[in-house]
């Protein structure tokens, strides 16, 4: 009985307790990420290879001045950015990690999470309203026409994929991934798979990334809807993006790929070199790595002491996933996100990769090439799986 | 704790509509009509409709508010002014609304005299399983058409929207 309420209280502390900093360390990587496809180093000088860096830019943010423009319209120029982190948070509810840590089994868990994000537009369009300013106030006329265009197609590449599970539940559709024995992007002998390309260009829209950053182009825009915001209520922003990331990572692959199913989860006896093999390779693996290629290269000792800390911490982690009684409950949801931090790094990938669109061209995309193959695809995938 | 969430949210929809109504700027009433709407699914929810508040919350706080405020913003909409109070709806308008709100209540008490009071968490047949059931064998011609007329007006509005081409 204490189960009941206790796992999803836990959760829910959890979640809104260490989402900002995993949000922080989001960031770094995708400033790695970016520095090392850019060849650069990136943050460098807050700890060990920058390590620190997310704990000095959230000191930064909180001690910043608040600054709200005079003529800004300031009950909604407050209210916008707590509507828009308020929608991204709630999303996460419904996120199954694995068939224990779950917060909610809500039976419509797609279309919750698909109306938390319509309803999330809104921050993004009256926070650039607020402003009354003339940069944030097109972007928040961009971003509407934008989210509301593609919302369509990504309502498109989710049908097909439902069409397959048979129910909306979020923890329904993992389970019957499992009995059905495919994970559904492999699912009607390819048929699937455009619909989850579909599916995640437009959640890349709807998430506001590159190459469809429009709302916020800084070569253009200065920096879109959120111009006039600074120090926390900038944060906000911020973090509700990231956390709309997250939860589109998520569904993406709840929806298609699996859930907390590990690759082949019917081949039992892959179970002991994936489950234990895997999450030790990539902790311990880079732990080692880091104590012995990085850590001597450091000159500066603090920083030598701290690589050598993390690289015997991420090793510990790795020699602890190792106990099978720790390994029961944890490879779940290490293989849920595993799978996630792969789309993070994909849609990191992405803005380092393609220019950002022009307006007229990021329409057309929308509506005269997501929307026709994603009907045609809800067309194909009706045909090919009642075969 | 149901009724506690009900009588919540009620007041909620309540004020909200008021000041939809009592709102000077077009943004603050849009706001108030989300929060309104909001509302709605959430006693939707309470009742078992799991599927019509999902769907009442993309649809009508997601869509259509934020098509409503696109609308606003590209308007360039300002505060109202107040416009002189005629002398008639001064005088007569209090009354006559409450009189229309008993006279209302009153038919729907009549009408509705053999209606049992609703039980939360009784009604188990929201699901999207069995509205779809329902929308595809017994509602199946009132949907086609509705999906037909929806069609039309989506022409209409193409129509209207072109650019004449001489």
């Amino acid at each position: 009985m204490i189960e009941f309420w206790l796992i999803p209280v836990v959760m829910m502390l959890v979640i809104v307790g260490l989402f900002p900093p995993i949000a922080g360390y989001i960031v770094l990587v995708e400033r790695k990420v970016l520095a090392d496809m850019q060849v650069r180093l990136g943050p460098m000088r807050v700890g060990p290879h920058g390590l620190l860096q997310p704990l000095a830019d959230a000191l930064k943010l909180l001690l910043k001045e608040d600054i709200i423009p005079r003529d800004s319209d300031k009950g909604i120029f407050y209210v916008a950015p707590i509507l828009s982190m308020f929608t991204a948070f709630v999303a996460f509810g419904v996120v199954p990690f694995s068939e224990q840590f779950r917060i909610a089994d809500v039976n419509v868990g797609l279309l919750v999470i698909s109306a938390l994000g319509s309803v999330g537009i809104l921050g993004i369009v009256l926070g650039g309203w607020s402003s009354n300013s003339h940069y944030p106030l097109l972007g928040a006329l961009r971003s509407s026409a934008q989210l509301v265009s593609y919302e369509l197609a990504m309502g498109l590449g989710l049908v097909c994929g439902v069409m397959s599970a048979g129910t909306l539940s979020m923890v329904q559709i993992v389970r019957n991934q499992q009995t059905q024995g495919v994970w559904y992007v492999f699912d009607n002998w390819g048929a699937m798979a455009p619909a989850f390309l579909i599916f995640f260009i437009a959640a890349v829209a709807e998430t506001n990334r590159s190459p469809f950053d429009l709302p916020e182009a800084e070569s253009e825009l200065v920096a879109g809807f959120h111009t006039e915001y600074s120090g926390f209520r900038w944060a906000l922003y911020m973090l509700a993006e990231y956390g709309n990331i997250f939860v589109v990572s998520a569904v993406s692959v709840t929806l298609f790929w699996g859930g907390w199913l590990r690759p082949f989860p019917s081949v039992g006896w892959l179970e002991v070199p994936l489950n234990y093999g895997v999450p030790f390779l990539l902790f311990a693996g880079p732990g080692i790595a880091s104590i012995v290629l990085l850590a001597p290269k450091l000159k500066y000792a603090p920083h030598r002491y701290g690589m050598l800390v993390v690289g015997g911490a991420l090793t510990l982690v790795g020699a602890i996933l190792l106990i099978p009684a720790v390994n029961a409950v944890a490879a779940a949801p290490f293989w849920f996100l595993l799978k996630v931090a792969f789309f993070l790094y994909v849609m990191i990938w992405f803005r380092g990769t393609f220019p950002r669109y022009r307006y007229d061209q990021l329409m057309d995309i929308g509506w005269k090439v997501l929307i026709p193959l994603g009907l045609g695809t809800i067309a194909l995938n009706a045909v090919v799986g009642m075969i | 704790m149901d009724v506690i969430l009900f009588t919540f949210f009620a007041l909620v929809a309540i004020v909200g509509a008021v000041s939809l109504v009592l709102q000077k700027h077009p943004i603050s009433s849009a706001l108030s009509l989300v929060s309104v709407m909001v509302a709605l699914s959430v006693l939707f929810l309470l009742l078992g409709a799991e599927f019509i508040a999902a769907a009442q919350l993309v649809v009508y706080s997601g869509a259509i508010m934020v098509l409503f405020v696109f609308v606003i913003m590209l308007l360039n909409a300002g505060a109202e002014r107040e416009s002189r109070k005629g002398g008639l709806a001064q005088f007569l308008g209090l009354p006559l609304t409450a009189i229309l709100l008993v006279f209302a209540s009153y038919v729907i008490t009549q009408s509705m005299s053999n209606a049992k009071a609703v039980k939360f968490g009784a009604f188990t047949g929201g699901g999207p399983r069995e509205v779809g059931w329902e929308l595809f064998t017994r509602y199946l011609l009132p949907f086609e058409v509705t999906s037909i007329l929806i069609l039309i007006a989506i022409a209409g509005a193409v129509v209207l929207a072109r650019k004449e081409i001489d």
